[in-house]
């Protein structure tokens, strides 16, 4: 009997696979639960929504994704050698990051000039938890970047890529949901 | 045995095995309380049993933990520990402190006083002198494995365990913070608590339960240090924000009702992940190690512990379960199998492949050992559904009719003389075992690899 496993085909470390399906089981159980508490008390939800800032979201989702983009292309930059233009591609990746994170604090800011907090409303508690936490993996990710900017192994590029796609994937859920569902 | 300081580990194990006696006393005599409420209530009162029962179960899990290491980091470093000296005298420090621990519950020595007084908490109850004595010996411990290592070959196995050692080290300086609020009080209890049994010990667990594998199964090292990776990352991810389970009702903010369900559902994934590691090694393996025994413990560890602490756990961790079920005795079957199943079963599964290399009489059947696994382990499963069955009618009975908590206890009596009457037999069980563990000489049923039969 052979020891290699289909684990042996997969792109990247094992370990940040086991790292991205755990976030995603995570954030998927958040967002479930969100729309369970949702059923019941669709209009309070509905209303809390309307005191969200789409635009700033929609801003951040297109920020996001053009990140996404920069970190893809520098492991293609990287493995054709070109490693100056690979670390350009990182770093602006993680520089749309940091974007991404000050449209969230202008955001939170607003929400708390107007007096809401995570317990006004059950909506507020998961906004906050879902959002805060995916921030939290924003800020890790810019730091992970720049990481791989800096230890520039294709290998590390994959790895801090493919948690920076996680993250992006988690927003893209994350932003329909809470932001637009009505 | 390969290196002599191994040797170290008997001492360890054999005081271990001590307070496992004196634990499981303790249960026979709460579990009595249970059913003859006034029994001892004047010599000593239920809260100081319990104390006793659940504070030296956790003595005598470490020291089988201190044992273990000192029994397979030898091996797996490649060199002698770095001082067999260093190491009795941790040990001298701990029985030191153990003692001083049950002279002050059972008298009460000493009240009041801020060194040598008892501290007054439900948790976390030691006197301080005795805290300073527990960090002082796991600084020696930390000290005298961490040289070994650094200085022989470095293993996935001594890395987890030693960074599953020292975490659990740090996390017991939390002990010494004792606020006035009761909240914040508790709040860091399961700093200390929670974060071992779901995250660090979990380091530990795992390690040695790889250590087991790699030596019953002979299956390659990598696969092994793949799945113990796996298992930890696991294991850390869902543990540590895990806590959030402890704070659904003790005054923390609501938020941690969201936090600690998803989270604490996950911690199932660890568990069910060592079950299947243990099977499949098992499956893989080409080695048959007559060591029969250590590898029943080591199943019976890895499946009892899925049940224990992943099933049971589960069972009421989500937080619009708990609000009903929040320390009934739902909550005491899951502590019993859970405790039970990861972490008695691993010290036993430990103690059982080391000692008959330790006392030079390998190779060795040890039914009766078996024989030991199958009583303690069945009473074990029983007493955990018979709770299971109390907690579930206390629940409907206290939490949804509304009826006063003694009045339920009166209904649910037969159930704790259930629950008794397992005990007795776990308490025979454990008998057997360190029978089995400390006195036979020779015991060789049949001298030739089990045969499928054809």
């Amino acid at each position: 009997m052979s020891d290699s496993s289909v684990f042996d085909e997969l792109p990247g470390d094992l370990m940040i696979w086991v790292l991205i399906v755990s976030e995603l089981l995570v954030f998927g159980a958040g967002l479930a639960a969100f729309l369970s508490v949702r059923i019941t008390d669709p209009a309070g939800f509905a209303a809390a929504q309307d005191a969200l800032y789409r635009t700033g979201a929609g801003l951040n989702t297109v920020v996001l994704i053009t990140s996404g983009a920069l970190a893809a292309w520098a492991l293609r930059l990287r493995e054709d050698a070109q490693r100056g233009l690979a670390r350009l591609a990182l770093v602006g990746a993680a520089l749309l990051g940091l974007v991404f994170l000050i449209v969230k604090s202008i955001e939170y800011a607003g929400k708390a000039g107007e007096g809401i907090a995570w317990d006004t409303h059950p909506f507020f508690t998961f906004y906050y938890l879902l959002t805060g936490f995916h921030a939290a993996h924003v800020l890790a990710g810019v730091v992970l970047l720049l990481l791989v900017a800096w230890q520039d192994t294709p290998r590390n590029i994959e790895a801090g890529a493919a948690f920076w796609h996680m993250v992006d994937l988690v927003w893209v859920l994350l932003f329909p949901v809470i932001y637009l569902l009505r | 045995m390969k290196y002599k300081t191994q040797k170290i580990a008997m001492a360890y194990f054999a005081v271990a095995l001590g307070l496992f006696v004196i634990q499981i006393i303790g249960g026979l005599l709460v579990g009595f309380v249970y059913v003859a409420p006034n029994f001892l209530s004047d010599l000593v009162p239920f809260n100081i049993l319990r104390m006793l029962h659940t504070n030296s179960l956790i003595v005598w899990l470490l020291l089988g933990f201190f044992g273990a290491a000192y029994f397979l980091i030898p091996e797996e470093a490649e060199r002698e520990i770095h001082s067999p000296k260093l190491a009795y005298l941790q040990l001298a420090i701990l029985v030191l402190g153990t003692l001083g621990v049950v002279v002050t519950y059972l008298f009460n020595l000493f009240e009041g006083h801020w060194l040598l007084g008892k501290e007054g908490r439900e948790f976390l109850e030691q006197p301080k002198w005795v805290k300073a004595g527990i960090v002082v010996a796991a600084l020696i411990f930390l000290y005298n494995v961490s040289m070994t290592v650094l200085q022989g070959r470095k293993t996935a196995i001594t890395n987890i365990l030693l960074l599953g050692l020292w975490l659990l080290a740090l996390l017991f300086l939390f002990a010494f913070y004792n606020p006035a609020n009761l909240a914040l009080d508790k709040m860091y209890w399961w700093y200390v608590v929670h974060l071992w049994v779901e995250g660090t010990w979990e380091l530990v667990m795992a390690s040695i339960l790889a250590y087991l594998m790699l030596k019953l199964t002979g299956v390659d090292r990598e696969v092994v240090e793949k799945w113990l990776y796996v298992i930890v990352a696991a294991a850390l991810f869902s543990g540590i924000l895990g806590t959030g389970h402890h704070y659904y009702w003790i005054g923390t903010p609501g938020y941690w009702q969201w936090i600690g369900s998803i989270f604490s559902s996950l911690e199932v994934i660890p568990f069910f992940a060592m079950m299947a590691f243990a099977f499949v090694m098992v499956w893989k393996g080409r080695r048959d190690h007559p060591n029969k025994a250590a590898l029943l413990w080591s199943l019976g560890c890895a499946t009892l512990a899925f049940f224990g602490a992943g099933v049971w756990g589960f069972l009421h961790t989500l937080h619009g379960v708990n609000y009903y079920t929040h320390g009934t005795q739902i909550t005491a079957a899951h502590g019993h199998l859970a405790f039970y199943g990861a972490y008695v079963c691993l010290n036993i599964a430990i103690f059982t492949y080391a000692l008959p290399i330790l006392r030079n009489r390998d190779p060795y059947n040890q039914v009766l050992n078996m024989a030991a696994f199958w009583l303690m382990s069945g009473g074990m499963v029983f007493m955990t559904f018979t709770l299971t069955f109390a907690g579930t009618i206390q629940t409907h009975l206290q939490r949804v009719m509304g009826e006063y908590y003694m009045d339920v206890q009166d209904q649910i009596a037969i159930f704790y003389w259930m629950r008794f009457g397992s005990g007795v037999v776990v308490f025979i069980g454990v008998l057997v075992l360190i029978y089995a563990l400390a006195v036979p000489r020779r015991e060789i049923i049949s001298d030739r690899p089990t045969v499928a039969a054809e």
